[in-house]
């Protein structure tokens, strides 16, 4: 699902609930119920940290862990979460996933940080992936890249989506037209609309969608 | 409310050069047909020949009108009504340059019939013209209007046309089989009628297209859904 509306409409904010994100901001509360097959994710008997084993996030800005090689990157979530090993296998794995190997196979020892923008973006998902989460969230995820590397990660949100569950904030709305089967419409803090994409982008139901797919404001 | 403007006044003014170009063309076609009948009616073959001279701006507005719209969908990424309008701008002008076609086509007819004696004055066919540009321009309206019932009007008058040239039809009919020597002449007459309600069709296509761009649902062919194929 994407999400999309004008700055400042509480779309990135509504992201953040969705692994209890906002609970990192003071004085930040979240009112209602926010069902994961069924358990309420705001519920005490949550552990947010657990919650957001299951739900992870990438951010707009690519932060791969400076002081630690591409390898330990990918292995950090593992490592956090206290389990032991090479994790050698489930660092390729992921890379591959990430669509990432073939680019980084012979330079797993090498810092992060020489990795391009596009490819140290495919690294956090990679770390992201490495916990094996139900759910992905993604925050703005190619909005500080080129073309040809936003090419890539929407190329890699249409295999992942096989497998997860992703939620993207984009402020591009060719993205979201793109990359997503349910588009919501966000503005002034209320979701205006949701609906299958494809609709919201031909025939959406509510006229601030309609102005706002027309750039009539935002 | 009026509605609300692009933030993109550059865009806005496309859109509005977009909507005025297809007026124009679709004014020239309602001319082209009014002047092409009157051209049989009348016997006036120099207005013939200048409805088939005309054609060649109707045809130059149609390469100009999908030039636009390709440039506005490359460009501008157009969503919703945006999309919808310049969708329907690509099909109707199709129509209209088809409309264009067949004014000439009656035009062909007159400069032929003028040859000969004419023979007696038929009023359907005046008639089945004036109800075309009525269609024609009736589904313009509902363009620029963004009008669903005027749209909705131009589909049910067709069957009034349809009324009319089968009327015309049965009449030419007789026609030539009490006298064998009018056939050819008929036959002209017949088949500037058959341009006409062919015309009308096209109108109707106007007007469906209308209706999907102003509602988003798309009326044509109603009973091809009940046949349409599974998705894979």
């Amino acid at each position: 699902m994407a999400a999309i509306g004008p700055s400042g409409c509480g779309k990135s904010t509504f992201l953040r609930c969705l692994n209890r994100m906002h609970e990192l901001i003071p004085g930040a509360r979240a009112e209602g119920q926010l069902l994961l097959d069924g358990q309420d994710l705001l519920s005490r008997e949550v552990d947010p940290v657990l919650l957001r084993r299951r739900v992870g996030m990438v951010f707009q800005r690519p932060n791969p862990f400076p002081t630690m090689s591409v390898r330990d990157n990918v292995a950090a979530g593992l490592r956090l979460n206290g389990i032991r090993g090479s994790h050698d296998e489930m660092v390729e794995r992921t890379l591959r996933q990430a669509a990432l190997w073939d680019e980084v196979k012979d330079r797993l020892q090498e810092s992060a940080v020489g990795l391009s923008g596009g490819q140290q973006q495919r690294l956090c998902i990679a770390r992201a992936l490495a916990v094996e989460p139900e759910v992905l969230l993604m925050d703005e995820p190619a909005s500080a890249l080129d073309p040809i590397a936003t090419a890539k990660i929407e190329d890699l949100i249409h295999e992942l989506r096989e497998r997860y569950t992703i939620v993207i904030v984009t402020h591009n709305m060719q993205q979201a037209a793109r990359v997503s089967d349910q588009t919501a419409f966000f503005y002034m803090g209320q979701l205006i609309e949701v609906g299958p994409t494809e609709k919201m982008f031909t025939n959406p139901e509510e006229q601030r969608t309609e102005d706002y797919v027309t750039g009539k404001f935002g | 409310m009026a509605p609300q403007a692009h933030t993109d006044k550059v865009f806005e003014a496309e859109l509005g050069a977009l909507r005025d170009k297809l007026l124009d063309m679709g004014g020239r076609v309602e001319a082209a047909l009014s002047a092409s009948v009157r051209s049989l009616v009348e016997r006036d073959s120099a207005l013939a020949e200048k409805v088939k001279q005309q054609d060649r701006e109707i045809n130059r507005l149609e390469v100009d009108i999908d030039e636009m719209c390709r440039r506005l969908l490359a460009l501008r990424q157009p969503a919703a009504s945006d999309l919808r309008f310049i969708t329907t701008a690509l099909k109707i002008v199709t129509d209209l340059e088809r409309m264009g076609d067949l004014a000439v086509n009656v035009a062909d007819r007159a400069l032929d019939l003028n040859q000969a004696p004419p023979l007696r004055p038929f009023h359907d066919l005046a008639s089945l013209a004036s109800l075309c540009e009525a269609q024609l321009k009736k589904a313009l309206d509902a363009f620029v209007e963004r009008d669903i019932r005027k749209a909705e009007e131009v589909l049910g008058d067709d069957d009034h046309l349809d009324a009319l040239y089968l009327k015309l039809f049965n009449e030419l009919l007789t026609y030539m089989m009490e006298d064998a020597r009018v056939i050819r002449r008929a036959t002209g007459i017949l088949f500037a009628a058959k341009h006409l309600e062919r015309f009308g069709d096209h109108a109707m296509n106007v007007a469906e297209m209308v209706i999907y761009m102003v509602k988003g649902t798309d009326v044509r062919h109603p009973h091809s859904r009940e046949v349409q194929m599974p998705r894979p």
